[in-house]
């Protein structure tokens, strides 16, 4: 007989991510040009458009400003939204996973698995934006090759908010409210493309518990230099986000999915 | 003598007021094929998922393989293969992408995969369209590479929920060949099914359930000789004629089912020279089920 099947098993999470791999093989084109297509339009909007009014933002140029800023929003899109209605399609629709729970895979490791997956694929999607920027005339540097791993923590902080949100979710009309409510205005929060110190104190302060906040900034000062302490708090903050949004979203697919 | 591959003892499984599975005992020896028979909201799929841990059960003591369940499920789970009743195949995958898929999520060592996988298209006799997309293949098809999923790691018990509905007579004339090509096999099959036909050809053991309990159990000639006697008499007539037969059957203490357009005296050996006009014919499966059930068969 095999050997028991241990919590959070090597074998079930390469299982999930498999699935989720050979799949990919039937999207990836689509999903790669609006991922690469997407950044590069809000670049040349922003770019060309507010860079023409504004020249320098924050003690950085518009362009570098707003190119670092569109990395966090990139992760964001490319890990949320694919999370909330990939999940909801998956169990509601297709039924996915009740055939993957019916091997030897357990909730926490599907949930898991899903999530890193995404994660994955914002941390490399995420860098699209850079490299269209660096087209623009951003300058290349060390700190950029932290930018990847940066977008994978975030990006699964955020996919575990999107599965967490289409477990708690009856209907797929419902995720307008957690557009509408949560993500736009923490997208705006955020310092992607004006920074927070104009904003009024309330919303100064609401950005510290803002998980995209803390992405801009970390992305900002991978490629324009580090911050010490500051940073430790941003990736505490963005670490704190993930497992806590994990943990939830294992506890509410599990009442989701079991009966 | 051999081990059990499914065994329950008192299961129950409630969905707030509603009680799906109630007290339910069922065994399955290994290497036999059981057919659960019961009509739509018997609980029959409640078990199949209590026996994945897709649902835990409120009551009641559940073994599947040796394991105790929901505690073992995922070890029991990697020893077993599930056909659900409704497709969750990876449509945008091909034939063998799926089965791919699912050499991994069950384990199947890297060295054995691809003999895996061709395994399973033969058994399911697909491999003729294994490039196939699975938006591409007819029902029938789909049914097939279903069962081919789930046993593309050689399971020890294979969970079959409603293997065949919604088929036609070919296309489930099929699948029963190769479900009783698995019985031979010696493997281990529990089956859910409205179908008496199904129930009748391919189970070892049939379990009438109604009304989430198990109301009869044993292999399908010996219920048909315990609940339902040697001979049957239908008695045909407008609905005035029927009711005055079954008024009468129910004075002389015969037992009756009635189907839409007959009355049908069970146990007709017993009724010689007093019964109505009627024809006589041989008391099967579907007897048992309506006159244990009070469900008509369509």
């Amino acid at each position: 007989m095999a050997a028991r099947p241990r919590r959070l098993d090597r074998a079930a999470l390469t299982g999930v991510l498999v699935r989720e791999v050979v799949n990919f093989g039937s999207y990836w084109r689509s999903t790669t040009f609006s991922s690469t297509v997407e950044p590069t339009i809000y670049l040349l909007a922003f770019g060309f458009g507010f860079g023409s009014l504004v020249s320098r933002v924050a003690g950085y140029s518009y362009v570098e400003f707003v190119g670092t800023g569109t990395v966090a929003t990139a992760v964001l899109f490319s890990s949320v939204f694919p999370a909330m209605f990939g999940t909801f399609v998956k169990y509601q629709f297709q039924r996915t996973y009740d055939a993957i729970l019916a091997a030897p895979v357990d909730t926490e490791e599907l949930v898991t698995g899903e999530a890193l997956w995404i994660a994955a694929r914002a941390g490399t999607y995420g860098c699209v934006p850079l490299l269209v920027a660096m087209a623009f005339g951003l300058d290349p540097s060390w700190g950029m090759l932290t930018v990847p791993p940066i977008a994978f923590v975030a990006g699964f902080g955020w996919a575990c908010f999107g599965i967490l949100i289409a477990a708690v979710l009856k209907s797929i009309e419902n995720f307008n409210y957690v557009t509408s409510i949560v993500i736009t205005p923490m997208f705006l929060v955020a310092g992607t493309y004006f920074p927070i110190s104009g904003l009024p104190e309330w919303a100064r302060v609401a950005a510290n518990v803002n998980p995209l906040y803390h992405l801009v900034q970390l992305v900002r000062h991978a490629v324009f230099g580090f911050q010490g302490s500051a940073d430790i708090y941003h990736v505490a903050a963005m670490v704190a986000f993930g497992l806590v949004a994990w943990r939830l979203a294992i506890h509410f697919m599990e009442r989701k999915l079991i009966d | 003598m051999p081990g059990q591959a499914i065994r329950l003892r008192g299961a129950v499984k409630r969905y707030g007021p509603i009680t799906a599975v109630d007290g339910l005992d069922l065994d399955v020896p290994e290497g036999t094929c059981v057919g659960l028979l019961g009509p739509n909201g018997a609980g029959k799929s409640t078990t199949m998922r209590l026996l994945t841990a897709q649902a835990i059960a409120d009551e009641g003591e559940l073994e599947v393989l040796g394991f105790t369940l929901p505690r073992d499920s995922k070890a029991a789970r990697a020893e077993m293969g599930v056909v659900p009743q409704l497709d969750n195949l990876d449509t945008t995958l091909t034939v063998e992408q799926n089965l791919l898929v699912f050499t991994h999520l069950y384990r199947i060592p890297r060295e054995q995969r691809r003999e895996a996988i061709e395994r399973a298209l033969g058994v399911a006799n697909l491999r003729e369209r294994r490039g196939a997309k699975v938006d591409e293949l007819s029902g029938g098809m789909r049914r097939r590479l279903l069962i081919a999923r789930a046993l593309v790691h050689r399971p020890r018990l294979v969970l079959l929920d409603e293997p065949t509905v919604g088929l036609d007579p070919q296309v489930r004339q099929e699948l029963w060949a190769l479900i009783d090509l698995l019985r031979s096999e010696g493997t281990s099959i529990l089956m859910s099914t409205h179908y008496i036909e199904e129930a009748q050809r391919l189970a070892d053991t049939v379990v009438v359930m109604a009304a989430g309990r198990a109301v009869a159990t044993g292999p399908p000639t010996a219920l048909v000789a315990e609940h339902a006697g040697r001979e049957a008499l239908e008695v045909y007539g407008p609905p005035a004629r029927l009711r005055e037969v079954e008024a009468d059957a129910q004075t002389r203490g015969w037992s009756t089912r009635r189907t839409g357009t007959s009355v049908t005296i069970l146990r007709a050996e017993e009724v010689d020279g007093e019964g109505p006009d009627g024809e006589r014919r041989a008391a099967n499966l579907e007897d048992v089920f309506v006159l244990l059930t009070g469900e008509e068969v369509a």
